[in-house]
């Protein structure tokens, strides 16, 4: 393997690293708050189309990245006013979100599919972006990848170290209690849902914006669904979303690699990795049974609403 | 003594029952103050609404001479109102002093550091020793009250509403407790204790109010009013009062449990180390403890739902130590568990189908067939002959009461004619005549020859129906002694776990027996 | 001020009116969608909802649409009755029609009567070996069924894929990505002359009768329903959960294998990478329409059949995108999931709930 082969994978994995990252940062703080929100790859698409769209119509990406996030945000917000509000089943609503989500993107992309845009173009870091092999690695991406860092240390950070953190985990292990001292749970419950929405929707901006950048049907191809397994693998810490995020991104450009390695295999088979990746990586860490279990929220999934 | 706290005309009503109705209430500076009632009579609810987090429909609330409208908790604490909830609200994964913190407005806690020293300040001035850095599920049931009262205590504390706390205390830290709560009350600060044991209320309380199906039935000094008296207001003039029911011997054993240690794969969980006990036909065993003490593993253990080494539960001379709950019943093992809504009943299924539920052994199904006609037969009898109030089989068991819950699922089991019945907590959050139903349910049964075994905090309840006691603390089980041997200091001690004599717990069994 | 209260018991009233009004409230949502599209709302919803059922044509290729999304539900009713969140049907049906087909290919040249029930039994076992993937992940590694299940879901899809692309492409096709067709021993059945529809719609039927003795007079069923309502009460009982979730998922498996295996078997004659136009998440909005019960799989699955035909004929008789059918689905799982509150609440008025209640006592 040569150098610049490397160097290539190691660009690639970060790139395709990202969405998972953001829709997965964005799917932990919801869960942290005790709501399983299963509608990722719902969202995602409608932030993919969405952006898109708007793309087309302004010329603008910065405005399609926007209109993406809003359009995420308001999927979320439809689940919100569902699992939340009218307290209905987590996983139905999330699933319920997901099949809306792909109809409705479907719907809205019908005209879009196959059209070309100008995508978001790599920001080269000066200075650091002339560094031997560093330097494309890490800093000659497109901003959204510099942005996940900054969301990443953020998250972080909240979690670690301010009142907002430690608020968000008390209503999501125990919401009663929470109620009881007057933590406004409703509202830390929609807040993080919606953040959520818009971390998935600025992912899906992501894929049509920039890693592509085109839009096709049902083109997140299961990333949503792979980043909240992600979430698990991750037991819920930031830091270790960024680490699994960044190993799945490796195995979904496995056919890069083996193709750069002379090796001929169908395409077909070697789409299955990530997939079967991530059932391997949920084997792995649900079956310590006593881990998953201190580290889950403990009211995950578990609908609440105050008695007035 | 001027008025801290008056409430006029508080009502507040939900769907199917009204909560409180008109009550009237003022609380001195300084005084404690006891609201007594029946569980059900809508103590908890008023004590909500004084704090916020529930609003009433109706009524006025004078704080300090001035009407006020309490928006939720965090505007009841900046009045100088703190309460103690009956079940904490406490975060377990989080450190102490981070659920302290939560409950603070933030200009108050500082940086961490300026607050764990401000909590290890108050708990050594008011006598209750707490570590800050300590995960909340690492402390015991007594160290987490203390955690509730501390945060209380961290902002200027006028008022304090303290629900059912000695409820989950050993007799010593009952004790402890009083003399914190005195202490205060001589700075100044209002106290509203909220009970329905009447001796706690009379060495505690300067007044008293009672409650009764939602309103005031009377008010009083405790010390100066007769415990008839009180009773009186508590439960009516047509409700029975307790029986005393005669303590016998058991003949032969039905449960032996032999050396038994065992360790869940649940992290929240408590390991059970070594304890062996025999349950005897014709009698009630009862294990008194704090809850978390590994109560809830040992039912576990005897009802198959935890399994463990073959020769460690022993029935009728059977090991079943491996086999699981259905096998178990089988044999004859009836179980009445903590959770009655949620695990003894499925709340959602109607009584017929949660008579199903455990009963499916005892003919309702052939061959994996259902006899529903028989299923109704059975669910008809239970609720005639344990008086379940209810809309007949048909209605879901979450549309019952708590009591009338539990007279179903006991009514249940011991229609079944176990061997051995294993209760826990049998009237807790029962209303006097529901509890009065139960008792003599199970003392019918230990007549007939069953053995029972019951596990419950309520030490009053277990002196009255046990004929032998003993205690669990930490996964250890006390000696087991004949009921009236016990003092109630002496079993105090054993909830603690000062129960290593000489002599080992098998030996003081079999001496008690002699 | 409106309000929500909570029901002391559930509304029974409500379980079966809520479908109604959720499909009202599609209805009329995607009137409005149609109008915005400038169609005339009455003509758009006819088209979609009426036309297709038009002459016996039509109620014949609902039957077609029918059989597979009522094998998938049935069996995924038996996993949601459990709590077992098994969204997998559409894998598992994937696996039922590729292993129905590789048997089919393989079997060719036999001229035998006993060609097709071995092609039938080894697609409905293929389902039922993918399902048992899930199944021991679940019960053996402790996996987020659903997770596990999506992602088998792919990798099926990818398999099939792979399969029609590769080894099993028409060596005579044209290098299209499909497979030869299958011999007329390997053919299921129609059920009537002139018309599409297979007999796999009779078997669907029969199993539908099956299913609903097994669910409502049995222990089996009556220990699903404990596991999926209060998994405590079951473990109190004594009902083994990993047993019953190894049962559920299995026959699910086999009832979407079955299926799959149907399809291609029946109406489409070899391996396509189209099988399934989304049967098997479709059914899983069939379970919830339905209300777990078996006489609503059965209606709920003649709604979602035709919202596929609706969305063909939209198509051709307008010329409006296909996908108008996820659409459609998506709204109609939505409006019932939040009209299904009203089963567990009640909404009051806030001063007339107080007099009422007063009333009351």
């Amino acid at each position: 393997m040569d150098v610049d082969l490397i160097t290539n994978i190691l660009f690639a994995t970060l790139r395709t690293g990202t969405p998972l990252i953001l829709i997965a940062l964005g799917e932990m703080v919801c869960e942290k708050s005790g709501v399983l929100n299963l509608g990722q790859e719902g969202m995602l698409l409608m932030g993919a189309v969405v952006g898109f769209m708007f793309t087309v119509i302004t010329g603008n990406t910065w405005v399609g990245l926007g209109a993406a996030m809003i359009a995420g945000m308001a999927m979320s917000g439809l689940f919100a006013l569902l699992a939340i509000t009218l307290v209905a089943n987590q996983v139905a609503t999330g699933l319920a979100l997901t099949i809306f989500g792909i109809g409705l993107s479907a719907f809205l992309g019908t005209n879009y599919v196959g059209m070309g845009i100008e995508g978001i173009g790599p920001w080269e870091l000066p200075l650091l972006s002339d560094i031997p092999i560093i330097g494309k690695v890490l800093f000659s991406h497109d901003p959204l990848v510099y942005l996940s860092w900054v969301l990443f240390a953020l998250i972080y950070w909240t979690f670690r170290k301010t009142r907002v953190g430690l608020i968000i985990r008390a209503v999501g292990e125990n919401p009663e209690s929470a109620n009881a001292i007057g933590m406004p749970v409703m509202k830390v419950r929609y807040a993080a849902v919606l953040f959520g929405g818009l971390m998935t929707g600025l992912a899906g901006g992501y894929l049509s914006l920039s890693y592509t950048p085109l839009w096709t049907e049902g083109m997140s191809a299961g990333r949503g669904w792979i980043a909240l397994a992600l979430v698990v693998f991750a037991s819920w810490k930031a830091e270790r979303v960024m680490l699994g995020a960044y190993l799945f991104g490796l195995a979904s450009i496995m056919h890069l690699i083996l193709q750069g390695l002379g090796f001929d295999i169908s395409p077909n088979l070697l789409a299955m990795l990530p997939y079967a990746a991530t059932i391997v990586v949920l084997m792995v860490i649900a079956s310590d049974a006593m881990r998953s279990k201190l580290n889950t929220p403990l009211a995950l999934g578990q609908p609440y609403r105050p008695q007035l | 003594m001027k008025n801290r706290l008056e409430l006029l005309g508080i009502t507040k009503r939900y769907p199917g029952c009204i909560a409180n109705q008109s009550i009237k209430l003022s609380v001195g500076e300084g005084e404690i103050h006891a609201l007594l009632g029946e569980n059900g009579a809508g103590k908890s609810t008023l004590m909500k609404i004084i704090y916020g987090v529930v609003k009433a429909d109706e009524g006025e609330m004078i704080w300090e001479g001035h009407q006020v409208d309490i928006q939720g908790p965090s505007h009841a604490r900046q009045l100088g109102i703190g309460m103690v909830f009956q079940h904490f609200s406490l975060f377990e994964t989080l450190t102490v002093a981070e659920n302290i913190a939560l409950s603070l407005p933030k200009e108050k806690t500082g940086s961490l550091n300026e607050l764990k020293q401000k909590i290890v300040d108050v708990s050594q001035r008011y006598g209750m020793k707490l570590d800050p850095d300590r995960y909340v599920h690492t402390l015991s049931i007594g160290e987490q009250q203390r955690v509730e009262i501390v945060r209380c205590l961290l902002q200027d504390l006028k008022l304090l509403i303290l629900d059912e706390p000695t409820s989950v205390l050993t007799p010593q830290e009952v004790n402890k407790l009083f003399e914190t709560l005195q202490q205060l009350s001589a700075e100044g600060c209002s106290i509203l204790f909220i009970s329905h044991k009447l001796d706690e209320v009379r060495a505690l309380c300067h007044n008293a109010t009672i409650l009764r199906a939602g309103k005031v039935s009377g008010d009083c000094d405790p010390q100066q009013t007769t415990t008839e008296e009180i009773a009186r207001l508590m439960v009516g003039d047509d409700t029975p009062f307790d029986k005393q029911f005669t303590k016998v011997e058991g003949s032969t054993p039905c449960l032996e449990v032999n050396r038994l240690t065992f360790k869940s794969e649940d992290p929240f969980s408590t390991p059970i180390r070594d304890i062996s006990f025999t349950v005897r036909s014709g009698e009630i065993l009862g294990i008194a403890g704090v809850a978390g003490n590994g109560q809830e593993e040992l039912l576990r253990l005897i009802s198959g739902e935890e399994q463990c080494k073959s020769e460690a539960v022993v029935l009728n001379s059977k090991p079943i130590g491996k086999l699981h709950p259905d096998q178990r019943r089988k044999l004859g093992i009836g179980v009445v568990p903590e959770e009655r809504l949620g695990r003894g009943a499925v709340p959602n299924h109607s009584l017929a189908q949660n008579t199903l539920l455990t009963g499916f052994l005892s003919g309702l199904s052939r061959f994996g067939w259902i006899h529903y006609h028989k299923v109704r037969e059975l669910a008809d009898k239970i609720i005639s002959e344990f008086k379940v109030k209810s809309d007949g089989a048909g209605a879901q068991a979450k549309s019952l009461s708590g009591g009338n819950l539990q007279k179903f699922i006991i009514g249940r089991e011991i229609l079944q004619h176990p061997y051995l019945l294993v209760c826990s907590h049998p009237t807790w959050g029962v209303d006097v005549g529901a509890a009065l139903v139960i008792h003599e349910a199970l003392i019918r049964l230990r007549d007939q020859g069953g053995a029972i075994l019951v596990l419950s905090e309520d030490i009053e309840e277990l002196y009255k129906i046990c004929d032998r006691i003993g205690a669990i603390c930490d996964g250890r089980l006390s000696p087991i002694h004949p009921t009236d041997q016990v003092s109630i200091e002496l079993l105090g001690q054993w909830m603690t776990g000062e129960f290593d004599s000489s002599s080992s717990p098998a030996e003081m069994q079999e001496t008690s027996y002699a | 001020m409106l309000r929500l209260e909570k029901r002391p018991s559930d509304s029974r009233l409500m379980a079966y009116l809520s479908p109604v009004m959720a499909i009202l409230l599609t209805l009329f949502s995607g009137a409005l969608l149609f109008a915005f599209l400038g169609q005339s709302p009455t003509h758009a919803l006819y088209t979609f909802f009426v036309s297709p059922l038009s002459d016996l044509y039509g109620w014949s290729e609902l039957g077609v649409k029918v059989a597979p999304l009522m094998l998938c539900a049935l069996g995924l009713t038996l996993c949601f009755r459990a709590k077992v969140w098994n969204i997998g049907a559409e894998g598992q049906f994937i696996i039922g029609g590729l292993g129905g087909g590789y048997l089919a290919l393989q079997m060719g040249d036999i001229e035998s009567a006993w060609v097709l029930p071995a092609v039938i039994l080894f697609g409905a076992l293929c389902g039922l070996g993918w399902a048992a993937v899930a199944a021991l992940l679940k019960t053996r590694f402790n996996c987020n069924e659903v997770l596990t299940t999506i992602m088998l879901n792919y990798i099926a899809l990818n398999a099939l894929l792979y399969a029609v692309h590769g080894p099993l492409k028409d060596p005579e096709g044209f290098n299209f990505p499909e497979s030869a067709l299958f011999s007329d021993y390997a053919t299921l059945p129609s059920m009537f002359e002139d018309y599409r529809v297979s007999i796999s719609l009779g078997f669907a039927l029969i199993l539908l009768a099956v299913i609903w003795t097994l669910l409502s007079r049995t222990m089996i069923g009556f220990q699903i329903s404990v596991l999926g309502e209060d998994a405590k009460a079951a473990q109190f009982a004594g009902f083994r959960a990993k047993r019953l979730v190894w049962l559920t998922l299995l026959l699910c498996g086999a009832l979407a294998g079955f299926a799959g295996v149907s399809e291609v078997t029946g109406q489409i004659g070899q391996l396509t990478p189209y099988i399934s136009p989304g049967y098997g998440y479709s059914a899983i909005i069939v379970v919830f329409l339905g209300r777990m019960h078996p006489v609503g799989i059965l209606l709920g699955s003649m709604l979602l059949g035709l919202t596929f035909l609706g969305g063909e004929m939209v198509q051709m008789e307008m010329s409006m995108p296909k996908s108008i059918t996820g659409l459609f689905q998506g709204m109609l799982l939505f409006y019932l999931l939040a009209c299904d509150l009203f089963i567990g609440y009640r909404i009051k008025l806030k001063s007339s709930a107080a007099k009422a209640v007063t009333a009351g006592s």
